[in-house]
């Protein structure tokens, strides 16, 4: 087999694995409809953003990465259950307590599901992929963690993959280690196996790249890891919104997920991890919902998922999540992923026919994110005028300085794309740059 | 949403391409560095200071269009001015960003006095539109500031990135 890009992985799991709400893809997969979609959404309404305003342009979303728009079924759902079904959980006696707990434990299942992981029991609601990474930073990593030991992260990695483990290191008098990329902005997996030595403790690796796109090949480093008996965290954060995720097929041992970036509320995400592994971890944080027992003489914790739950959860948050699996489940995820493929390869191309613009990175597959430069011109003036021109991207480091450093830029525009996203807004962002060039020529 | 070419004038568009006063000042005796990391806005600036007058200055550096023709009209406007004197540009030009003072209101007489003792500065004014750019704008002159306080030999180093738009 070819170097496995784990997307690729897990759509063909995805759609191996029975049953969908949708019938399989035949061999072409029809066609998506993407104004249909667009219709579940109510930001893309006329007058969306900028309120009654029909007049008003459509919004030209292309920052998906940052932050993914909502469908109705999730802003539904999560005011359906403030409205008619709101309690705390856990044991809770009174019916709309029992009702909670119901909602609760079935978005674990939900996210179970979406990554087709074996057992409910395994996710662990936290903020979003950032508290998870620091969950098992703190958690798993620093009690085993000696002076001189090694962390292999990547230089695609987001501040959210290098700053916790960077802080477990410190604590320990560890070292954090970094896997380079390769001009086209793909993983060199020679480099990263030298770099996995006798001393790596953990391998902690985006599954796609927030600033370049790029899709790592998660399986084959998981392979290599656990060749040499190293575990791996996959931060699935700029994965999650372009598909079901098989964290069985990847062979990862722990997986971070945010839920705002994959159409599901902020304030909630998800980390899962194996079940021998979480049952061994201390707890990451104290208080009510996590023990069995507390006696002023000592507490016993509450088994896993519970222990690393402290304190009331975001219930409505994981409510809202749910509503938006199941939202992505009853998608037919062949026709998204060519529909997103083609949004992204006509962007490049797009990009590329402006004079004096640059797309960084030419990975072997780039999934949803377009980073570019334009030459002689800050990316924070070519945000600017875009944002006048109506087409919402994003400039800066991305909360990927070190990549930045590697790629030799200060920060670059981004241009991001969702399942709602259509090719009139390739087209509006391919003017919008042209504009760009002509003001500041 | 704002018109462009109220952000992006010519006279800025003209000094960020072709910034005056750009380089290093070997006179200099007194000096800062400006850094907003999160943009990758930077510029080293350096002050002649004789007899409580800014005989020279000059500054290196890249950013974005806004900082750099901002640091550049800076230069043009402090040249040969007391050193009192630029001090007080700079609180009038912070002033007239962050929407404070007489000149708040706009079209008032208030703000058509601040806009005049602004001079060329008055470019910059579309920028308080955009609260996201005001630190872009500003950068220059906290960094002025800094370096009328503090010898060349020890430059100071500030940022406006954690100042919000309101400071």
């Amino acid at each position: 087999m070819a170097v496995g890009t784990g997307i690729e992985d897990d759509l063909r799991a995805a759609r191996a694995r029975p049953p969908r709400a949708r019938p399989p893809a035949a061999e072409a997969p029809a066609p998506f409809d993407v104004e249909r979609v667009r219709g579940e959404l109510p930001v893309f309404a006329p007058g969306g953003p900028g309120g009654p305003d029909a007049a008003a342009p459509p919004l030209v979303y292309l920052d998906s990465a940052a932050s993914a728009q909502k469908p109705r079924a999730v802003i539904d759902a999560v005011a359906r259950f403030y409205a008619t079904g709101y309690s705390n959980v856990h044991r809770g006696l009174h019916p709309i307590a029992a009702a909670a707990d119901a909602a609760y434990e079935g978005a674990r299942e939900a996210v179970r599901r979406y990554l087709n992981a074996p057992q409910a029991g395994e996710v662990v609601f936290v903020r979003g992929a950032t508290e998870a990474i620091n969950l098992v930073a703190w958690s798993y990593l620093a009690p085993r963690l000696e002076p001189g030991d090694e962390v292999l992260v990547t230089e695609l990695e987001h501040h959210a993959n290098i700053v916790p483990w960077q802080l477990v290191c410190h604590a320990a008098g560890a070292r954090l280690v970094a896997a380079p990329i390769d001009a086209a902005g793909d993983l060199d997996l020679a480099a990263f196996a030298e770099r996995l030595g006798p001393r790596t403790r953990m391998v902690a690796v985006t599954q796609v790249s927030n600033a370049l796109g790029t899709a790592v090949p998660v399986a084959e480093v998981v392979r290599l890891a656990h060749e040499r008996g190293v575990p791996v965290l996959v931060d699935g954060a700029q994965a999650v919104p372009h598909g079901p995720v098989d964290v069985q097929a990847l062979g990862c041992d722990f997986y971070a997920l945010s839920g705002h970036k994959m159409y599901g509320p902020t304030g909630i995400g998800a980390l899962w991890a194996r079940g021998e592994l979480l049952a061994a971890m201390p707890p990451y944080q104290g208080g009510g919902g996590m023990i069995r027992s507390v006696a002023l003489a000592g507490t016993r914790f509450a088994p896993p998922p519970e222990r690393f739950e402290a304190g009331t959860p975001h219930i409505v948050g994981a409510v809202g999540l749910a509503a938006a699996i199941e939202w992505l489940e009853a998608l037919d995820w062949a026709a998204v992923a060519a529909h997103e493929e083609r949004l992204v390869t006509s962007a490049v191309a797009a990009l590329e026919a402006v004079p004096g613009v640059t797309v960084l990175g030419r990975p072997r597959r780039r999934v949803g994110v377009v980073s570019f430069v334009v030459d002689g011109v800050h990316p924070h003036d070519v945000g600017t005028v875009l944002a006048a021109e109506g087409v919402a991207v994003r400039a800066g480091h991305h909360c990927a300085q070190p990549l930045m450093e590697r790629l030799g830029v200060p920060a670059t525009t981004r241009a991001s794309f969702a399942l709602y996203n259509r090719q009139a807004d390739v087209e509006a962002l391919a003017r919008g740059v042209a504009r760009v060039r002509e003001l500041f020529a | 949403m704002s018109d462009l070419s109220d952000l992006y004038q010519d006279v800025i568009l003209d000094h960020s391409r072709r910034p005056r006063n750009f380089g290093a000042l070997p006179t200099a005796n007194h000096a800062a560095e400006g850094d907003n990391p999160l943009c990758g806005d930077r510029l080293t600036l350096g002050v002649e200071v004789r007899d409580g007058e800014i005989a020279g200055i000059a500054f290196e550096g890249s950013g974005c269009a806004i900082s750099m023709a901002s640091a550049s009209l800076m230069t043009e406007a402090v040249r040969g001015r007391p050193v009192g004197e630029a001090g007080e540009l700079s609180e009038r030009f912070r002033r007239l960003l962050k929407g404070e003072g007489a000149g708040a209101e706009e079209g008032s007489a208030g703000a058509v006095a601040e806009l005049e003792a602004l001079g060329k500065l008055a470019a910059l004014e579309g920028v308080k539109r955009y609260p996201m750019r005001v630190k872009c704008a500003t950068l220059a002159w906290h960094t002025l500031d800094a370096a009328l306080a503090a010898p060349a030999t020890d430059p100071e180093l500030v940022t406006t990135e954690w100042e919000g738009t309101t400071e």
